[in-house]
């Protein structure tokens, strides 16, 4: 699917691929001015494929998936562009019909499992809830499905922890109960808000196999929201870099983590520690702070917290808003920087260098 | 304190003490009880959440200890500096025991060990400025620095990389990174020999974690303090922590110097942590090998006889049921590398080193 570089689409047909957000706008309105959560994010997913949305707090990933549910509906979120899921537009939607997508064709997994699940009602009635409603089943008829989900997502003694109550599951164990929820109805579009960071490593390793495998099985499209670039590296095929609400970069997992292409990227890599770095050498960590969201600083977003701006001539970071360019080489690889590919080559050549 | 300002610890202590722990953790034991009854509550069992861990901290060093939830690594945490009562065993810091220090003395002995906590949100008094945060140990404790606590306050904002002039503001005007920094600040404001940091960097985003680890490690660096880090991030752990425990089921099962540990690491359990840590290289993902523990923790209420880990361990055997393997140094090992096992392994998971292959037997 080619990209589009414009922001502004006015293409109505619905496209070819399975998911398609065009220039998707999210703002809400504030005593203090408009937060534009996010603005004008475009990005495709084909069925069987995984998207990685990755990005600080507060750059409006979990905001642009929290659209494609449409749980800004009844909120006061002014919501632009389109989102097209399977030739279906679900911006203009009404809550009606979006409540028959839910569950069925596009569900989340939530990332604390504890305040996502209610605590009144057993798990298993709370996983057979949605079944019921979307497929017309009988009550008995959803229980037993809610047991094989429960089953399916490896939690033991299914028949009688479907019983139980969220207190009396361990954090992982709600997570695949979370899990099983959302995947009783076979959803097309699997939308998972940072489903392990509350989770230890171990568990972790399992959750993102179990969605691997299901996926598999299922043939889903998935979007994987996360702060953790070691997530994305092991489980999605594309990667979209969010700053600020923008896109910032977006391409293949190899592309993006092999051979990124903006400083923002760069510092996110070069932040985190690695279990084979060199212990001795200090983190290089992205200077100051996420931006405010109301005033977004002018030309590259990025620009205040960026060591390379001076390195472009006439401080065009600082007035003129970087363009989402093609990268060279790479069908799919778009980058909003203004540095030219000499610069970067040179700036790489002298990290790799400094890093020896 | 009127003497000079940021002593290194090292030379606050004793120089005879250097070689010694400052401190020094013996059969540390917390259980929780858990009763049953209405009117007579009697005790029915106990959540052991530490259940005999035995490890010493010297001045300057960093000791990481490492586990999943609820293996005890923040009850530690918390009996070291206190805030729980140890059930039993022996804490001793800087020659002192303080296991079972009454509050009123145990005030002094926190001059010296302070603590930084996970939750920078819940960890400050919303209703405190900033300034009256950080002073409020310096005045319980009678300490009258030099230039007043304003000052000194001030001073230490600014070592944290805070603006000094945010002193009158409000925990809530601040992001998740900065009031980390505050709590961070707090902690210096005593001039403590050893810092417990529960989870210090595990609330914050991926490049501001960043900067509060470096901030710690040119705090640890300037000022020689000892941390207590714990985490679960075996990355950032590995980072900043010269020996690394690992803890599971409220006991020890490894614990070695950080090269050692992440290169040749003998305990099953190590070796399933090490290879869950998802890595960013998209080239050396798939030559990695991966080990995939099934099933939760075991309850600390009722572990499991002999080893702990037995019931995920792929390499279990009678033996592990009937026998708790103890902490030993193995033959062969890196000196100061133990672990707790029957079959222990030499194996590599991450290292680039070429390593000889050290044959390795518990019995």
């Amino acid at each position: 699917m080619a990209i589009e570089l414009s922001p502004q689409s006015v293409d109505v047909n619905p496209p070819s691929s399975f998911l398609e957000v065009r220039d998707l706008r999210v703002h809400f309105p504030t005593e203090d001015g408009l937060v534009k959560s996010v603005d004008g994010v475009s990005f495709s997913l084909e069925k069987g494929k995984t998207l990685g949305i990755v990005g600080e707090s507060g750059s409006g990933k979990s905001v642009t998936s929290l659209s494609l549910l449409g749980l800004h509906k009844g909120s006061r979120a002014q919501v632009g562009g389109e989102i097209w899921l399977d030739g279906e537009e679900l911006v203009g939607m009404s809550e009606s019909q979006m409540r028959g997508l839910r569950g069925r064709k596009v569900s989340m997994i939530f990332q604390d499992p504890l305040s996502a699940l209610h605590p009144f009602y057993s798990v298993g009635s709370q996983i057979a809830e949605a079944y019921q409603v979307h497929h017309k089943a009988s009550k008995k008829e959803a229980k037993e499905r809610a047991i094989e989900m429960l089953k399916r997502v490896g939690i033991p003694q299914p028949e009688r922890r479907a019983k139980d109550y969220p207190h009396q599951f361990s954090g992982g164990m709600r997570q695949r109960a979370m899990i099983a929820m959302s995947l009783v109805c076979d959803p097309e579009l699997l939308i998972a808000d940072e489903p392990t960071t509350a989770l230890d490593v171990t568990v972790q390793a399992q959750i993102l196999d179990l969605i691997r495998d299901l996926q598999e099985e299922f043939g889903s499209a998935v979007i994987i929201i996360t702060h953790d670039l070691g997530v994305v590296a092991e489980i999605s095929d594309d990667i979209l870099v969010m700053y600020g609400g923008r896109r910032i970069e977006y391409g293949s997992v190899n592309d993006v983590l092999k051979s990124p292409e903006h400083p923002y990227t760069w510092g996110l890599l070069q932040s985190m520690p690695h279990l084979g770095g060199d212990v001795a050498q200090r983190l290089n960590p992205i200077p100051g702070s996420p931006p405010s969201l109301i005033n977004l600083p002018s030309g590259c977003a990025f620009n205040p917290r960026c060591s390379f701006k001076e390195q472009v001539p006439d401080g065009r970071c600082t007035v003129e808003r970087p363009e989402l360019l093609p990268v060279l080489g790479s069908d799919k690889h778009i980058a909003a920087c203004h540095l030219t590919g000499e610069h970067k080559a040179e700036i790489r050549r002298g990290a790799t260098s400094g890093a020896k | 304190m009127s003497t000079t300002k940021n002593i290194p610890a090292q030379k606050a202590g004793e120089s005879s003490v250097s070689s010694q722990n400052l401190l020094e953790v013996e059969n540390l034991e917390v259980h929780f009880p858990i009763r049953q009854g209405i009117v007579f509550q009697r005790q029915v069992g106990a959540v052991r959440a530490v259940d005999g861990i035995s490890f010493g901290v010297k001045p300057g060093e960093s000791l990481g200890l490492v586990g999943e939830s609820g293996c005890g690594k923040s009850t530690t945490g918390r009996a070291v500096t206190r805030l729980l009562e140890p059930t039993g065993g022996t804490v001793r810091f800087d020659g002192e025991d303080i296991t079972h220090k009454k509050v009123a003395s145990m005030r002094t002995a926190r001059q010296n060990l302070q603590m930084i906590f996970q939750d920078p949100y819940s960890s400050l008094n919303p209703r405190h400025t900033v300034g009256t945060i950080i002073e409020t140990p310096m005045k319980l404790n009678g300490i009258n620095p030099e230039g007043g606590h304003k000052r000194r306050a001030q001073e230490l904002l600014e070592i944290v990389g805070l603006n000094p002039e945010h002193y009158n503001r409000y925990p809530n005007e601040f992001s998740g990174g900065q009031r980390q920094r505050i709590g961070i600040a707090r902690a210096l404001a005593l001039k403590p020999k050893l810092i417990v940091a529960d989870e210090p960097v595990s609330a914050l985003d991926v490049s501001i974690q960043a900067q509060v680890v470096n901030l710690l490690q040119d705090l640890q660096r300037e000022f020689g303090l000892a941390f207590l880090f714990i985490a679960h991030d075996l990355a950032v752990v590995r980072h900043f922590s010269e020996r690394v425990a690992v803890m599971y089921l409220g006991k020890i099962v490894e614990i070695a110097d950080r090269e050692t540990l992440y290169s040749r690491p003998q305990h099953p359990y190590t070796h399933a942590l090490l290879s869950a840590v998802p890595e960013v290289d998209p080239d050396g993902a798939s030559n990695r090998e991966r080990i995939r523990l099934t099933g939760d923790v075991p309850s600390p209420i009722n572990p499991p006889s002999g080893c702990r880990f037995r019931t995920r361990c792929w390499k279990a055997q009678d033996i592990c049921a009937s026998q708790e393997p103890p902490l030993v140094q193995l033959i062969g090992s890196a000196d100061g590398h133990q672990a707790a096992c029957h079959f222990p392994e030499v194996k590599q998971v991450v290292a680039a080193e070429v390593t000889p292959p050290a044959p390795a037997s518990a019995e």
